[in-house]
């Protein structure tokens, strides 16, 4: 996963967001992200995170400066994005299968392709064995299995995830984080990961951006070096603890501001 | 199932008891069975004019179907219209709590003044007071969606319609037959008041409040009382056949449906 330096995913140049007259969500935000980075976003509440990812949506316009998704607007990058939201917003009435293939469903592909599309997600993302089940019988981890293999359905090369895995326990949330890099290994999709824990930053990236609150700015940034393919095994490496330690120092740093 | 059992026998056992209160009433104060017959003659009543009780029944359950249908198409309808934007909502809803409010025995005379007397008059008084119950759920239901499911069809450039059918309305299907449910109570008593006033007027020819009107003018206490009792068990089989469909078309996915025997 070399990243090609020429083809920026995302270009957000002195961007700004405030909602009415209140003060700035977003200050002067300049960031550039490269095909194949896996970038998460860390910061304290309110430091705007998820904002940025509402942005490179399109679902809410800036307030100034100009954002690029591959060389589009916003609006119109969404046939390339995907986006996975805290909850795991599945539609109660359909079932497993039917909610992985919504997106298809939406976008108007043909049922046939529609149908090997989400069968090939469902292996891939384990959910076989309930595919015909109903939300409300499964678990939270399983949820967001569901909500991660509708995203990748219509395989994006932009997936936007705001704290996914928030809500889980963490053995869940380690488990998910392995498949999702192993997802990403067969899928190769840029990744902007929102997130509050420092270790699942660690785990998952290949740059980490911290963000300090009132108004929300970039304060620092730091490249995750560490080898891949990542598995569970990784965590318990000296390297891998200095890098929470360093992240740690700088969430700390972004608050004492 | 045991536990189904032993609700049956409890509800029995309260039933026998109110029998027993009632004829011990008669006994103590010697009540004239003018004033209050006997649950024996109210029973032999039900016996003897089977027919003509069933007669009333069918017409009073038509007309309360009927006008429940109506409010639940119309109701659909003016909700699919309020959904569509606040502004519409804050001019238009506080006219359907006029429809709330509005007592019906005021407009009775004035429909029966309009369309003569008949089922289709009774009917209509139905449909009017059902109506706002289903408008209030179903609009309730269309409009609170999770905003991230809308940011989810948004982010896959779903159309109006797609959005409309795919989750406004399958999202409100709950509240939808939450306010059936509060429409069906209401539909029967407005079928039976509406009949106090609109009712047929040829004898033998008129539903359970008709019929009501009539046997207390005769003093036909004890046929009066099976009328209130068919009207009792017209309510309740509406409620269940309601809930039923309620269960039938939500329990696989959604969490509060209950099935018929859980009330």
């Amino acid at each position: 996963m070399s990243p090609d330096l020429a083809a920026p995913m995302i270009d957000i140049a002195d961007v700004t967001k405030r909602y009415g007259n209140s003060p700035a969500v977003l200050d002067s935000i300049d960031l550039y992200i490269l095909k194949d980075e896996f970038v998460t976003l860390i910061g304290p509440s309110g430091c705007g995170k998820s904002t940025v990812l509402k942005l490179i949506s399109g679902l809410t316009p800036p307030s100034g400066g100009s954002i690029r998704v591959d060389g589009m607007t916003p609006a119109n990058g969404r046939e390339i994005v995907s986006y996975i939201f805290q909850d795991a917003t599945l539609l109660p009435w359909r079932t497993v299968r039917e909610n992985v293939g919504l997106g298809l469903e939406l976008e108007g592909v043909p049922r046939d392709r529609r149908e090997e599309n989400t069968s090939t997600l469902l292996e891939l993302v384990g959910l076989v064995h309930v595919a015909d089940a109903y939300p409300r019988v499964l678990s939270g981890g399983m949820k967001m299995r569901v909500s991660i293999a509708r995203a990748l359905a219509t395989s994006p090369r932009l997936l936007l995830m705001d704290e996914p895995f928030a809500a889980l326990d963490e053995m869940s949330r380690d488990r998910l984080n392995e498949e999702l890099l192993r997802l990403r290994a067969e899928q190769n999709w840029t990744g902007v990961f929102v997130t509050h824990s420092v270790a699942e930053a660690v785990f998952l990236s290949t740059r980490i951006v911290v963000l300090a609150p009132n108004p929300g700015r970039i304060c620092a940034e730091m490249p995750v070096g560490l080898p891949w393919p990542r598995t569970a095994a990784l965590r318990e490496t000296p390297e891998f603890e200095a890098l929470v330690v360093q992240v740690s120092h700088a969430l700390r740093g972004a608050l004492s501001r | 199932m045991r536990r189904r059992l032993i609700v049956a026998a409890n509800a029995l056992a309260v039933f026998a008891a109110l029998l027993l209160v009632w004829q011990l009433i008669l006994w103590i104060f010697r009540v004239p069975p003018y004033m209050l017959p006997s649950p024996w003659a109210v029973a032999k009543a039900v016996a003897a004019r089977f027919p003509s009780l069933l007669h009333s029944f069918a017409i009073t359950a038509e007309e309360a179907v009927g006008g429940l249908i109506l409010s639940v198409i119309a109701g659909v309808g003016i909700a699919l219209i309020f959904a569509q934007s606040r502004w519409v909502r804050r001019m238009l809803y506080p006219w359907t709590l006029l429809l709330q409010t509005v007592p019906i025995v005021a407009i009775a005379p004035l429909i029966l003044m309009w369309m003569g007397a008949g089922i289709l008059s009774v009917t209509l008084i139905a449909f009017i007071i059902s109506l706002a119950p289903i408008i209030a759920n179903t609009t309730q239901g269309l409009i609170s969606v999770d905003e991230n499911l809308v940011n989810l069809f948004l982010m896959h450039n779903a159309s109006p319609a797609q959005l409309l059918l795919k989750l406004r309305l399958p999202n409100s299907v709950p509240s939808l037959f939450v306010g059936i449910r509060i429409a069906s109570g209401i539909a029967v008593i407005g079928a039976i008041t509406g009949e106090l006033y609109a009712g047929s007027s040829s004898v033998g020819q008129g539903g359970l409040g008709y019929s009501i009107l009539y046997a207390s003018s005769q003093l036909q206490t004890d046929y009066l009382f099976a009328l209130v009792l068919a009207a009792t068990v017209l309510g309740f089989s509406f409620l269940f056949v309601v809930m039923f469909l309620e269960w039938y078309f939500l329990h696989k996915w959604h969490e509060s449906a209950r099935g018929p025997e859980a009330e």
